[in-house]
């Protein structure tokens, strides 16, 4: 089930990188971002918080598991 | 002679860190391999990101961002931190399981097992060879390339140059010559690899990305001082005819264009280097801070870069014909900050981001030549451990020379640069492949033999469209464009379609397989 939410998450978030509406926008935040690119930056920001997430409550304790308790080399 | 002094410094630092390195080493091949399986989540996350980072991170992103303006982070900053740490989570902890209980040393090797099949090896082997080659060669020539202006009018008696036919003096004279620079590099990455083995380049890396990571955000916070100010540096660009485009993407790419590029990064879960780096993690928890930190390392490296190549628009204004946008960051550094000391540390910095993916590629090659092939031939307890290591440094040996020969050989092609962005196409076109044989239970063999050759098709046939064809009058120039698409969209569709298409037609794998290999 969580990996399903993160699948669901992670291509909601794909999703949003595809940020038309600010196609020609040269709008400057504190005078000296485009927003172009300063939403791209808080996408990167927010890309290392829901990776964080995920690592927190989806991680894949199993294969871990797997790998621990193999025949080894 | 300052800048030279810091670049020598740098150099020197790097081969104390090989002679360190040596001293850890355990003198067992898999220390000299996969660092013994030791690596923490510190080191690793250090390993990966500098592996991954390119000169082309530094150079090539401020020259693309004074191109095509703010787009570029867009295009592939910020789609390179969702996906490749998507890839490090999704399909890296899942091969490092793999390699951990099976005690795999390269992809050649995995496939080989999971696939039940010794010749999917011999098929794979070349085509990895291959697609690393002009990526190394890629990272060579940029180093002889960017030590040359670097070091221009410090040895005019050792290293003259004719002047130009107007008379004046050529500006490259006295510059260290791509041959003897590329010659350099090639030299020290080869003594820390050699002695250290993986070891080594994991050091080596970590070492190298925090210069290069410091280095950019300096250049960044001393070319805004000269320019005013950030505001100030960003307005000048709006004023300006020639920039005020690049703080928007109209005009400067397409929506498919933008939204295509999100293919490039897969690659980076067929690079066989980072294969080999993501065996060295101690644990699969050490994969943690990677996952977290890498879109953040990104961004840190990637921001200033765009940003001093948009005010490069409004600073400098159109290049005369022949000048490349690849000078526009020394031509920053150089004509606004003036300082020896800066231009020494990002050159220190250009430096460490080509010579941190070297090494990983020159120690990878040298691993699966040993373990792919030579062991497969003759068989693994033929050898002793050292016999192993001494077989792998001599394949190195090989490599770095012939790759020296080869960027001699190439430095004046036009196309060279244009080789390492088809590299990453070739590795994405195969990323289908990975990630079925972790997720996919269905699929099979001739799966596998039809994503490897549609893709060694499709991706012949556009090369030969963008890189050989002779071309119109004119054309050329832009990056090349499939219905508007970047061309690893399509090589990737007709390998994910081959895969399934004939994975379904074909006989299931045996229950053994995937009892082994799913958890």
């Amino acid at each position: 089930m969580k990996s399903k939410i993160v699948v669901v998450l992670f291509f909601i978030f794909a999703i949003l990188h595809h940020d038309v509406w600010n196609w020609d926008n040269k709008t400057l935040w504190f005078g000296f971002l485009p927003v172009g690119l300063g939403y791209h930056v808080i996408y990167s920001l927010v890309a290392g918080l829901f990776w964080y997430l995920v690592s927190r409550f989806a991680w894949p304790h199993a294969t871990e598991a797997w790998a621990e308790n193999g025949p080894g080399e | 002679m300052t800048t030279f002094y810091i670049l020598v410094g740098y150099l020197s630092l790097l081969i104390g860190l090989g002679v360190v390195s040596n001293r850890f080493f355990k003198g067992t091949s898999a220390d000299f391999f996969v660092v013994s399986r030791s690596v923490g989540s510190f080191l690793l996350l250090m390993s990966i990101f500098g592996t991954t980072m390119t000169g082309f991170a530094i150079v090539g992103s401020t020259a693309k961002s004074y191109t095509n303006g703010i787009g570029v982070y867009g295009l592939m900053a910020s789609w390179s931190g969702l996906l490749h740490s998507a890839v490090f989570f999704a399909v890296g902890i899942k091969l490092w399981a793999a390699g951990k209980r099976y005690g795999y040393l390269t992809q050649c090797e995995y496939f080989r097992d999971r696939f039940e099949s010794d010749r999917l090896g011999y098929v794979l082997f070349p085509i990895l060879v291959l697609l690393v080659i002009p990526y190394l060669l890629v990272g060579v020539i940029a180093a002889g390339k960017f030590i040359q202006p670097t070091t221009a009018g410090l040895f005019p008696d050792v290293f003259p140059m004719p002047n130009l036919p107007n008379g004046n003096p050529h500006p490259l004279n006295g510059g260290i010559p791509p041959a003897v620079g590329g010659g350099v590099v090639c030299l020290i990455v080869l003594f820390y690899v050699f002695f250290g083995g993986l070891r080594g380049a994991v050091w080596a890396n970590t070492f190298q990305t925090i210069v290069f990571m410091g280095t950019g955000v300096i250049a960044f916070f001393m070319i805004s001082k000269n320019l005013g100010g950030l505001k100030e540096a960003t307005e000048a660009v709006a004023a300006s005819e020639f920039g005020s485009a690049r703080l928007g993407r109209e005009d400067m790419m397409g929506k498919l264009q933008f939204l295509s590029y999100c293919f490039v990064p897969l690659s980076v879960g067929m690079f066989p280097h980072l294969f080999q780096h993501w065996l060295t993690a101690k644990s699969a928890k050490s994969f943690k801070l990677t996952v977290v930190a890498f879109p953040i390392f990104i961004m840190i490296v990637w921001l200033p870069c765009v940003l001093i190549g948009i005010w490069a628009a409004g600073y400098l204004g159109p290049l005369d014909p022949g000048q490349s946008p690849n000078s526009v960051l020394g031509r920053m550094v150089g004509q606004l900050v003036q300082s020896p000391v800066l231009t020494g540390l990002v050159g220190a910095g250009v430096l460490a981001a080509i010579m941190s993916s070297l090494d990983s590629q020159f120690m990878c090659l040298g691993t699966m030549f040993t373990t792919d092939i030579v062991m497969k031939k003759y068989g693994a307890d033929r050898f002793t451990d050292g016999q192993k290591i001494w077989i792998a440094r001599g394949f190195i040996l090989f490599i770095v020379g012939a790759t020296y020969l080869l960027a001699l050989a190439l430095q004046d092609s036009a196309h060279v640069f244009d080789l390492g962005v088809w590299c990453f196409s070739g590795f994405a076109g195969l990323f289908p492949l990975v990630f079925a044989s972790v997720y996919w239970k269905r699929v099979t063999l001739a799966g596998a033999y039809a994503c490897i050759i549609s893709t060694a098709i499709s991706w012949g046939y556009l090369f030969y469209r963008d890189i050989l064809a002779v071309k119109p009058e004119g054309a050329g120039g832009d990056e090349m464009l499939v219905f508007g698409m970047m061309p690893v969209a399509i090589i990737i569709a007709i390998s994910t379609v081959s895969l399934v298409v004939v994975s379904l037609l074909t006989k299931k794998p045996s229950e053994a397989i995937i009892r082994k290999f799913f958890v």
